[in-house]
């Protein structure tokens, strides 16, 4: 099952690295998001402070839900994704592995970059790490439920729109105890309550959501 | 499936799983929900708007209630209601449990969309805004947006069978999440009033205001279930289209 697992991921970072551009897609466009919020609502460093996690995170989602698009698509379109369906293997381990390659590819650049953006905005040294924590909490569950959605939108036309009004919806939980996280220590009421609640949905989806994504996979693949 | 459940009057309950046994019941069923629902929602109105008391605190502006607090159950209730028919779809591959999960979600989001309404009706004199993002308007709206997704993901979908399964998952995928979507919310910002009915305690309204209340409830749930026997009768009808046993049904030759 080791075996199964690391060449699954082993095989999905090996392809994004082939492709390393649409990599950097994402990451701009997260970057770009974030940059664009300022220039809207104004300079005021108070404010900016205020909105940072907000902001922050909603970009990490539409971030995350732009990359989903093309997480089973390609393998879809070749055939590679039939292969996987008929393997011996359970589909559900293929597809945990391959939702953690994937976090790996679109997820974590982004938690990583999350404390360069908070300095943009000007949050202090002691709420940037509970940002860059509870964004590493947030971006699998993101990862994991999108990945239904990607799933159930396999080959439709206008997948693109749809995946976003099947998925963002199931967001807003993470959104709210994510941004919430950093608001919550801001205020001096400590994060913990917001970042236990963020690992256990994180528990929670990990543990389900490769069975939805399984059956998904299997009805759209029919 | 082999044993198949039989009522105390020995009517078997699957023959009715079948479309063509199924679409000529609803056919029967229809008029007597439509009635009972026309029915209960006069008397409902009537004892809201004529016999209830005003209330001393919101004026006349409370009796909104009477349609906004059903449709909020119902919105609820029906999402619920969709799961059910979809887990029940996705284990015995029922094809009629599938076209029950359709046919509900319009009436579904119909009932968020007036919960959400009204709300901002009742808001404006009471709250004096139409909106606030307090957790249950919120969650509310959440509801409003699954329904959506869910009606899209079929609409999208051209193959039946597909459509019917894809949705069946979604339908799964966010009944779990609407506790969890619930609660978020609820954490993240509370002003709204608690609730004025629960089971564990006496409500705290007068005893015609929660009559009429009721009375609109039984109406909401009557026309729920007529508006989804009609249009799980379009659906068949729209699926079997051509199909032999539907030459036997007049309307259906059309």
């Amino acid at each position: 099952m080791g075996a199964l697992l690391r060449a699954v991921i082993r095989r999905d970072l090996l392809l994004a690295w082939r492709r390393r551009s649409d990599v950097a897609t994402v990451v701009l466009f997260f970057i770009i998001v974030v940059s664009l919020f300022p220039l809207g609502v104004g300079p005021e460093p108070n404010l900016l402070r205020m909105i940072a996690p907000g902001i922050i995170w909603v970009a990490a989602l539409l971030a995350c839900m732009l990359s989903l698009q093309n997480m089973f698509a390609s393998d879809h379109d070749d055939g590679a994704l039939d292969q996987m369906l008929l393997a011996a293997a359970p589909l559900g381990m293929i597809v945990a592995a391959r939702a953690f390659a994937h976090w790996l590819i679109s997820g974590l650049p982004l938690v990583i970059l999350s404390p360069i953006l908070a300095i943009q905005f000007d949050l202090s040294p002691e709420l940037s790490p509970i940002l860059t924590l509870s964004l590493l909490l947030g971006t699998p569950i993101l990862t994991l439920l999108g990945a239904i959605g990607a799933a159930l939108t396999l080959g439709l036309r206008g997948g693109g729109m749809l995946l976003a009004l099947l998925v963002l919806p199931l967001y807003i939980p993470v959104l709210i105890l994510g941004a919430g996280a950093v608001d919550a220590a801001s205020a001096g009421l400590g994060a913990d309550a917001h970042l236990l609640l963020l690992a256990a949905q994180l528990i929670v989806t990990g543990t389900f959501a490769p069975w939805a994504i399984s059956a998904a996979l299997r009805i759209s693949a029919e | 499936m082999n044993q198949p459940i039989l009522l105390a009057g020995g009517i078997n309950l699957f023959k009715y799983a079948a479309p063509q046994t199924f679409y000529p019941l609803a056919g029967r069923l229809i008029p007597w929900f439509s009635w009972t629902a026309a029915i209960f929602c006069v008397a409902g109105l009537y004892v809201g708007f004529f016999v209830a008391p005003t209330d001393h605190q919101q004026g006349e502006a409370y009796r909104i209630i009477f349609i906004h607090v059903p449709a909020a159950w119902m919105s609820m209730l029906i999402y619920v209601a969709m799961a059910f028919w979809a887990g029940v779809g996705l284990i015995f591959n029922t094809r009629l449990s599938h076209m029950m999960v359709s046919a509900l979600a319009p009436t579904g989001a119909m009932f968020t969309f007036v919960a959400l309404w009204t709300g901002a009706l009742w808001g404006k004199p009471t709250w004096g805004t139409w909106w606030v993002w307090d957790a249950r308007l919120t969650s509310e709206l959440i509801l409003l947006f699954l329904y959506f997704g869910f009606m899209a993901l079929q609409a999208g979908i051209d193959d039946a069978r597909r459509a019917d399964r894809a949705g069946a998952i979604l339908a799964l995928v966010g009944v779990i999440n609407i506790p969890i979507i619930y609660f978020s919310v609820k954490w993240w910002n509370t002003l709204h009033q608690g609730a004025s009915v629960s089971i564990t305690s006496a409500p705290t309204m007068a005893a015609t205001m929660l009559t009429g209340m009721l009375l609109m409830t039984l109406a909401a749930w009557m026309y729920a279930i007529a508006a989804a026997l009609h249009r799980v009768r379009s659906i068949i009808l729209e699926r079997e289209h051509g199909a032999e046993w539907l030459k036997h049904h007049p309307e259906a030759a059309k």
